[in-house]
């Protein structure tokens, strides 16, 4: 009974090794197309905002890395409540990966938003609520981050961080929403925020571009990450060793 | 059904009797908590009208501090003497050991932080609105604490250090310090605090139907 079961595992980490070769470059490439034209048309051609004058084009990269925090954690909880129900290995390989680079965007939103807040509302940090409720994204997923390496066994790491990340998000919309309520009564809505449905379309387009780019950046990074895991999950099998000692001799 | 409740009521005794019994691992948490609460009026200075504003947030704060000291027992002398591998595999659901044990927790955790901190409240003279929101929260609160941590005690038995626990935790406490703290700051200025305590209640709701089934297969993680 357990024998099919587990050479069908074994042989979709292998598959999927096989598959996704080639898939980083392509996707890198994609990146840095949307990222040249993305920047080129928010940075060069996108007039300069009537306010807030040229400090506006930080939401270039200050949108879609917060964009992308939130949405790597719903794959991170998606992927490991896969592997938890399915016991798919990949899957829980995935959550693994994408926590890091989850992590590292929500740290790059709250620094792009600290430097934009300086010269537009005096100060690194308010406490604002979507600015808290990101900080708090960020808590989580090192907690996260913190579990995995505290566990010596791989499969044992991506069971425990998926119920934790499944946790976190039943929790994400109450924290979202205590957290907006708490800041409305307290400060009162004269907080600026940035209005986005009145945004012109020679910002918005190179916006959407950018965002493009930072998803294509996201997968390519994951499956750079995935693929290595799954080098070192399968360390000790046949085929990563022939795969070596592939290299080694082209090497010589 | 009546073995059912049997079962329940005699871990939640056994358990209770162990926190007892163990003076040291029971009082500990609460010993820190009364140490906390009174290292903030010496951090603010003695300014009673300060003071006054600021106890129920201190109090809130320490018992979140305390409850991350008293979870890491929740599951480790049982874990430790094997306890839990018998509890998986007997013929009781887990999930009844599971919120038996969150209860014996509650009780032996949660009930003294309330009486202590209603204690405290006394002493440092709120006003009995404000005394009534604090009773409340916590009553409501607590509960809350102590399911949301179970989970994240069951992820990390066995593992060194209580500080992963209180890493995971406290990110997760925030909506209940919110509410709780909204309350409050309602009560004393004397407007209704009926919507906090109903989403207080709602949370607790949502702990009491999720969390054992979580801290569960947690266990059954850890032990597999």
């Amino acid at each position: 009974m357990n024998m099919p079961r587990w050479m069908h595992q074994f042989a979709s980490l292998k598959y999927f090794y096989t598959l996704s070769r080639w898939l980083p470059r392509w996707l890198a490439l994609a990146c840095l197309v949307c990222f040249i034209s993305g920047l080129y048309g928010g940075l060069i051609l996108a007039p300069a905002d009537y306010q807030q004058g040229d400090s506006f084009r930080i939401i270039y990269i200050h949108v879609p890395s917060a964009w992308l925090s939130l949405f790597i954690y719903m794959i991170m909880a998606t992927a490991g409540g896969i592997g938890l129900i399915w016991r798919i290995k990949i899957a829980e390989i995935i959550a693994r990966s994408s926590a890091p680079i989850g992590a590292s965007f929500t740290f790059l939103a709250l620094v792009t938003g600290a430097i934009w807040g300086k010269p537009m509302w005096g100060t690194w940090w308010v406490w604002d609520a979507r600015l808290t409720s990101e900080l708090i994204l960020l808590f989580l997923y090192l907690g996260y981050i913190a579990l995995q390496s505290a566990f010596e066994d791989r499969r044992v790491a991506a069971q425990a961080g998926a119920i934790l990340a499944l946790v976190g998000v039943v929790n994400i919309p109450i924290i979202h929403y205590s957290v907006e309520w708490w800041n409305t009564l307290h400060q009162g809505p004269t907080l600026t925020k940035f209005d986005k449905p009145s945004i012109h379309l020679s910002m918005l387009i190179p916006l959407l571009l950018m965002l493009l780019g930072f998803k294509t950046f996201y997968l390519a990074t994951l499956l750079i990450r995935v693929r290595s895991e799954i080098l070192e999950y399968e360390c000790n099998s046949a085929w990563v060793r022939e795969l070596i000692k592939g290299i080694n001799n082209d090497v010589k | 059904m009546r073995a059912y409740l049997n079962i329940f009521f005699v871990i939640v005794r056994r358990d209770l009797l162990l926190a007892f019994r163990n003076k040291a691992e029971w009082t500990n948490p609460l010993l820190f908590f009364i140490i906390v609460i009174m290292l903030f009026p010496l951090a603010f200075g003695s300014d009673p009208t300060l003071l006054k504003q600021l106890t129920a947030s201190i109090i809130w704060v320490a018992a979140l501090l305390s409850t991350c000291l008293s979870l890491e027992t929740i599951f480790r002398t049982d874990f430790e003497d094997g306890s839990i591998e018998q509890f998986i595999l007997s013929r009781y659901p887990l999930l009844l050991t599971v919120n038996a044990k969150i209860l014996a927790h509650w009780i032996s955790a949660g009930i003294p932080l309330i009486l202590i901190a209603l204690v405290t409240g006394f002493v440092l003279s709120l006003s009995n609105q404000t005394m009534f929101a604090l009773c409340t929260t916590l009553l409501l609160g607590t509960p809350i604490l102590s399911l949301i941590g179970a989970i994240t005690a069951a992820l990390t038995i066995g593992l060194r250090g209580g500080m992963l626990l209180s890493l995971l935790i406290l990110p997760l406490y925030i909506p209940v310090l919110i509410f709780s703290m909204l309350a409050i700051q309602n009560a004393t200025v004397g407007q209704s605090i009926t919507a906090e305590i109903y989403f207080l209640a709602g949370i607790l709701v949502l702990a009491l139907t999720l969390a054992p089934i979580a801290t569960s297969v947690a266990l059954r993680i850890r032990l597999s």
